[in-house]
């Protein structure tokens, strides 16, 4: 395994090839995107290996890579995977090979450019979920946005500038704070290596202090109310590959940022201050389902959809507390994380097939409003499917991937509180109510206008691109067991290690934990 | 058998997944063929099942066919329970498909969409049969929602009607409130027994009998109410009960097979069948058996008073099923599950056959549905009028006809039943014997006899319907009369085993059994009962008031017409469900959008935030003068601030 540094190849292929358009665009290379799409696919399957390779039955960090890079500081080049990384990786790479597809015709000024985004973000965001290192991970974090910003900024809409914006000093707003706990840990800790800094004891002011500091870097990413106004507008200047990456891959980083840094790093903190998570967590599920159903963009609705499920994600993986003041047993914990952790992967897919639904009708009538729909099914019937299957994914039907998360959850959070397992399990309600509002008036119903009239079913391309995510949502729907093995030993650990207090002895007696 | 177990369902899968992917190159021939022949072999082989485990008796079969997943040491898995209880509704439904199925080829052979409607319907085989099938919570959860997700394909499958469309988002979103209960109450199994297996959450039941759990702080509920009554909740979705009814006669916009099959026979009865499999469960609370009581009773009275005021011929008969399905869950309320589900099973048969013929009906009249506009078909369509009346006496529990047993059997159980809210069921029960009988007596006659109403042009182009209608009306009349007769053994023997578990103590079947002298006597003791002289009442008032003097309905309506103006409305539950829920979420989504995130967020956080950042820099870039002596001042100024404090502090410490 130490031979071939499969990480190193994840991260640093894509971006070599993202190096690579920009040279071939310069030398006068007619069309980049053969290149570009086969770039994509190799990195989509050396991150297969991943999967194979990978040893279910430890949660210790595997495909390792570690080399000096700056000793002064003792930082180092550390990559590794475990349970919780590897699925979000094989998602980026998935995710990245659609979204250049569906960048294939539409994308029509700065082709190169646009590729070559899209495949250094992924390499990026491979190497953000890969780090182990907090600097290599910081660096990551902050480079990842701005090919992003770049994207929404140059292939936008008419409202780019204020998105971006907005976009950009939200997330760098939260990111700082994280760069001063970090600091903070490695002149506790000597180090900057991240699992160093789940093992580093530390008092209960500090963690709240470092917890907050996460917080706010990641609820922004995540992104939970209500820090979350900076994503519908994102969303709807972002073109549709924008969306894609952002809604299924960089929201996930917030979350992800929970497992790795918050719990593990700061678990008393975390357990003390756990009722602000779920309280953000179902207000989102509950005031972002209401507002969803009023939205008139489609795109703005499925942005505030997407904030509405991250709120699973973020509730599932706080529960282990309740669980345990609630019952005395950590039984139920590690079903709360995997379902968030399933409802993040899941969500990938599911928004990010929205979002190319809307592309698909975008690309055709330049329009995302649903007023402008009526009646697509009748010139668009294989399309209608395929949005019909997505829109009940995204309300959560059982036997699409979309059921399995909050299913889990919501099991978790009965065990821990009634009343969080009420406030969730609205979604059943509301999340239909406003995906299939949607389709009722955009899919459904006579055809309105001769806009819609004049629609052509999708290509083989957008069939092709559709087919893949519907196929993964279905796949992991009627049989999620292959995404959720690869997650237990590492879950389990994390369940173990953040029912362990942190706090110096004497502490601990004090503050009862 | 096991392979057989898995056949059963797969088969109609597979047809409709051919006939849904490939219905274009397979045409429409090769997609009525492909789910005809799925849905076939599962009614072959539920027969198979039939005999190996009810004339055989063979133990029932409990067993896992994959495993989903694992979290937390808890297995969720996807398997299968047969016993005499499943074996029973395999045959419902596999037996009701296929009719359905084979009448689809006449009713729908003109619809462009085909293809479309037979892989709808065998996937709604598909997703009844794992429901009933199922061994397991999760399954049962998939089966239930997945009924639900073809239920609103198929009332929306004339998705140019903005009635179609209308009716199909409201009945999937009341069914979500439904299952929003019933997700809660599966929830607070996982959190009782660790477990979704039936077999172990049944055994482990008795002993969590005690528990209580704290709803609000300081209100400790029963745990097994708590839980009954949420899964019961999922119950009154699906099945339609006050006040989730009022997607059911909506569903009616649906094309005329499925309102037989889904919203008529199988479907809505998910709910019965549910509580009925959890009898375990719902025998330890006694709460959660009035609550299914009463709500039992006031669905099958005050529907039934709708009934009657209907004019669309498909939404009479709609009506007369969600009070028919009041009936049943009063039967699961008294703890008589077993005469619960024998209704399900009569009704399945006489019910469909109501629809079908309805649907027979229509065809004639070309798809004008108005009963007003009816009159005299007897002499055009005789094979539909006598299905229909054979339709009709079983459903107003004729002596000898199926619903008769069923019905009769049902309200002795609550005449017998001794819970909270018994006396109140038995005189709804009661007196809707009278509202069924003039429903359906006044929808009968008003449909085959008196006056030919309709225009010349349908006139002169009415006849009986082709045999690959007909037939299946035959086909269903047949049950609708005999199905009734193995009363015996489903109700007084032990038919049902181990599947069904009644507390002793409250056991009203094994109480009337005490009675029972066979089929025959309680026919006779039928005819001499309360019911019999109401259904009768009811059958001569709907022949005096809509062929002996047609005057007097106009007179009664307008003596009564606040009462008819309220149930014409439908008790305004629509209008106050339109006002309250969907005019109140829509108006919390704006209040919550434009002032939560637009004006407070956005407007005075994020956007405030950015203008007294803008303030600020307007303010020191005053500051940065260019003058040489504003920064040597304030350098000055600065070091005495400074020198000062310094002082401060250093007395104070």
């Amino acid at each position: 395994m130490i031979d071939t540094p499969i990480l190193s190849l994840l991260i640093w292929l894509p971006i070599a090839g993202g190096m690579a358009l920009l040279v071939m665009d310069s030398l006068g290379t007619p069309d980049i995107r053969p290149t570009a799409l086969v770039v994509s696919i190799i990195t989509f399957l050396f991150s297969i290996l991943i999967y194979t390779g990978f040893d279910t039955s430890t949660a210790a960090m595997q495909f390792s890579e570690q080399v000096r890079w700056i000793d002064a500081f003792n930082v180092n080049y550390h990559l590794g995977v475990d349970g919780i990384s590897m699925p979000l990786i094989i998602l980026t790479t998935f995710t990245t090979v659609l979204v250049v597809l569906a960048g294939w015709q539409v994308i029509r000024e700065k082709t190169a450019q646009y590729m070559a985004s899209f495949l250094i973000m992924e390499g990026l965001m491979n190497g953000v979920f890969a780090s182990l290192d907090a600097v290599l991970f910081y660096v990551f974090w902050e480079a990842m946005l701005i090919p992003m910003f770049l994207i929404i900024g140059i292939w936008g809409g008419p409202r780019r500038v204020y998105a971006t914006i907005k976009f950009f000093l939200y997330t760098f707003f939260g990111s700082v704070f994280m760069l001063v706990a970090l600091i903070y840990m490695y002149y506790q800790s000597g180090s900057f290596s991240i699992l160093d800094y789940h093992a580093l004891p530390l008092g209960m002011t500090e963690q709240i202090l470092i917890f907050i500091a996460f917080l706010l870097a990641f609820a922004v990413k995540v992104p939970m109310w209500p820090v979350h106004t900076w994503l519908p507008d994102a969303h709807v200047e972002a073109p549709t590959g924008g969306s894609v990456i952002l809604a299924a891959i960089m929201l996930k980083i917030g979350g992800y940022g929970f497992l790795r840094f918050s719990l593990p790093i700061t678990p008393d903190a975390s357990h003390s201050l756990d009722w602000l998570i779920i309280l953000m967590s179902l207000v989102a599920v509950v005031y972002i389902g209401f507002v969803a159903l009023v939205q008139e963009d489609m795109k703005k609705l499925i942005a505030y959809s997407s904030i509405a499920h991250m709120g699973f994600v973020t509730l599932g993986i706080f529960l282990v507390f309740s669980l345990i003041d609630n019952t005395g047993s950590t039984q139920g914990a590690s079903l709360g994380i995997e379902g968030g952790m399933v409802q993040m992967i899941s969500h990938g897919f599911i928004s990010g097939a929205l979002f190319l639904c809307v592309g698909v009708l975008y690309d055709r009538m330049h329009s995302r409003q649903i007023s402008d729909y009526g009646g697509v099914v009748n010139t668009m019937p294989v399309f209608a499917a395929f949005m019909v299957l997505f829109a009940m994914a995204n309300s959560g039907l059982p036997g699409t991937s979309g059921f399995v998360g909050e299913f889990m959850v919501i099991l978790a959070s009965f065990k821990a509180n009634l009343w969080y397992a009420v406030l969730a399990a609205t979604t059943l309600i509301l999340g239909a109510a406003y995906s299939l509002w949607m389709v009722k008036r955009v899919i459904f119903g006579e055809v309105v206008n001769e806009g819609v009239r004049g629609l052509e079913d999708i290509n083989r391309r957008e069939f092709v691109i559709l087919g893949s995510l519907a196929a993964a949502v279905l796949l992991f729907g009627i049989w999620p067991a292959p995404l959720v093995e690869v997650m237990h030993a590492s879950v389990n650990n994390l369940v173990a290690h953040v029912t362990e207090s942190k706090l110096p002895v004497a502490q601990a007696l004090l503050t009862g934990h | 058998m096991e392979k057989i177990y898995l056949a059963i369902p797969l088969a109609p899968l597979f047809g409709a997944l051919v006939a849904g992917l490939f219905g274009r190159q397979i045409g429409r021939a090769g997609a009525h063929w492909v789910t005809i022949l799925g849905v076939g072999i599962s009614f072959v082989l539920s027969l198979v099942v039939f005999k190996h485990m009810v004339i055989d008796g063979a133990e029932p079969f409990n067993g896992s066919v994959y495993t989903w997943l694992v979290s937390d040491g808890v297995r969720f898995e996807i398997g299968f329970l047969v016993d005499r209880l499943t074996t029973l509704m395999l045959l419902v439904v596999s037996f009701v498909s296929l009719m359905v199925h084979i009448y689809t080829i006449g009713y729908m052979h003109e619809d462009p969409g085909y293809q479309r409607f037979f892989s709808y319907i065998a996937l709604f085989t598909f997703s009844m049969l794992m429901l009933v099938m199922s061994n397991n919570f999760l399954q049962l959860f998939f089966g239930w929602e997945a009924v639900g997700l073809v239920s609103y394909l198929l009332i929306g499958f004339w998705y140019k009607r903005p009635s179609a469309i209308y009716a199909n988002l409201k009945a999937f979103l009341v069914n979500r409130v439904g299952d929003f209960g019933f997700l809660l109450g599966i929830a607070a199994i996982y959190m009782a027994f660790n477990s979704m297996d039936y077999m172990t959450v049944f055994a482990a039941a008795p002993s969590h009998a005690g528990e209580t759990i704290e709803v609000i702080p300081g209100v400790e509920w029963q745990l097994m109410s708590v839980i009954c009554i949420l899964l019961f909740i999922g119950a009154m979705g699906k099945s339609a009960q006050v006040p989730l009814h009022v997607w059911l006669p909506d569903s009616m916009e649906g094309p005329t097979p499925i309102s037989a099959l889904i919203h008529a026979a199988t479907m809505v009865t998910a709910g019965i069948f549910m509580v009925a499999r959890m009898s375990p469960l719902f025998e330890l609370s006694v709460t959660a058996l009035s609550v299914v009581l009463v709500i039992g009773a006031i669905t099958a009275l005050f529907m039934g008073f709708l009934g009657v005021v209907q004019n669309d011929i498909k939404r009479v008969v709609a009506y007369s099923t969600l009070s028919q399905l009041g009936y049943m869950t009063v039967a699961l309320g008294a703890s008589a599950y077993a005469a619960g589900i024998f209704h399900l099973m009569t009704h399945a048969f006489f019910k469909a056959l109501l629809f079908l013929a309805a649907g027979s009906v229509i065809i004639a009249m070309h798809h004008d549905q108005d009963i007003r506009n009816m009159g005299g078909l007897k002499k055009y369509m005789p094979i539909t009028y006598w299905t229909s009346l054979i339709g009709s006496l079983a459903l107003i529990g004729f002596p000898g006809f199926a619903g008769f047993f069923s019905k009769d059997a049902i309200i002795e159980a609550t005449h017998a039943s001794q819970i909270p809210g018994s006396t109140f069921a038995y005189i709804a029960v009661l007196s809707s014997v009278f509202v069924t009988a003039l429903y359906s007596f006044r929808m009968f006659f008003l449909v085959f006899h008196g006056k030919e109403r309709m225009d010349e042009h349908t006139r002169e182009h009415l006849h009986e319907t082709p045999p690959v209608v007909t037939v299946p009306l035959i086909m269903l009349a047949i049950p609708s009369v005999l199905a009734g007769y193995v009363i015996g053994p489903v109700l007084f023997g032990d038919y049902f085993g181990g599947a069904i578990h009644v507390d002793h103590a409250r056991d009203v079947l094994a109480h009337l059994g005490e009675h029972f002298t066979g089929a025959g006597g309680f026919i006779l003791h039928g005819i001499t009962g309360l019911p019999f002289i109401l259904a009768m009442a009811g059958l001569a008032t709907a022949w005096y008031i809509y062929i002996k003097n047609p005057d007097i309905a106009t007179t009664v309506r307008r003596r009564f017409k606040g009462i008819y103006q309220v149930l014409v409305n439908k008790y305004y539950a629509d209008d106050f469900n339109e006002a309250v829920f969907a005019g109140g979420a829509r108006g919390v989504g704006q209040l919550l959008w434009k002032i939560g995130d637009v004006l407070i967020i956005d407007g005075l956080i994020v956007n405030g935030s950015a203008r007294v950042v803008g303030w600020v820099a307007s303010v020191v870039r005053h500051v940065q003068s260019g003058y040489l002596y504003h920064y040597a001042f304030s350098m000055i100024i600065g070091l005495l601030l400074l020198l000062s404090w310094f002082m401060v502090y250093q007395n104070g410490s």
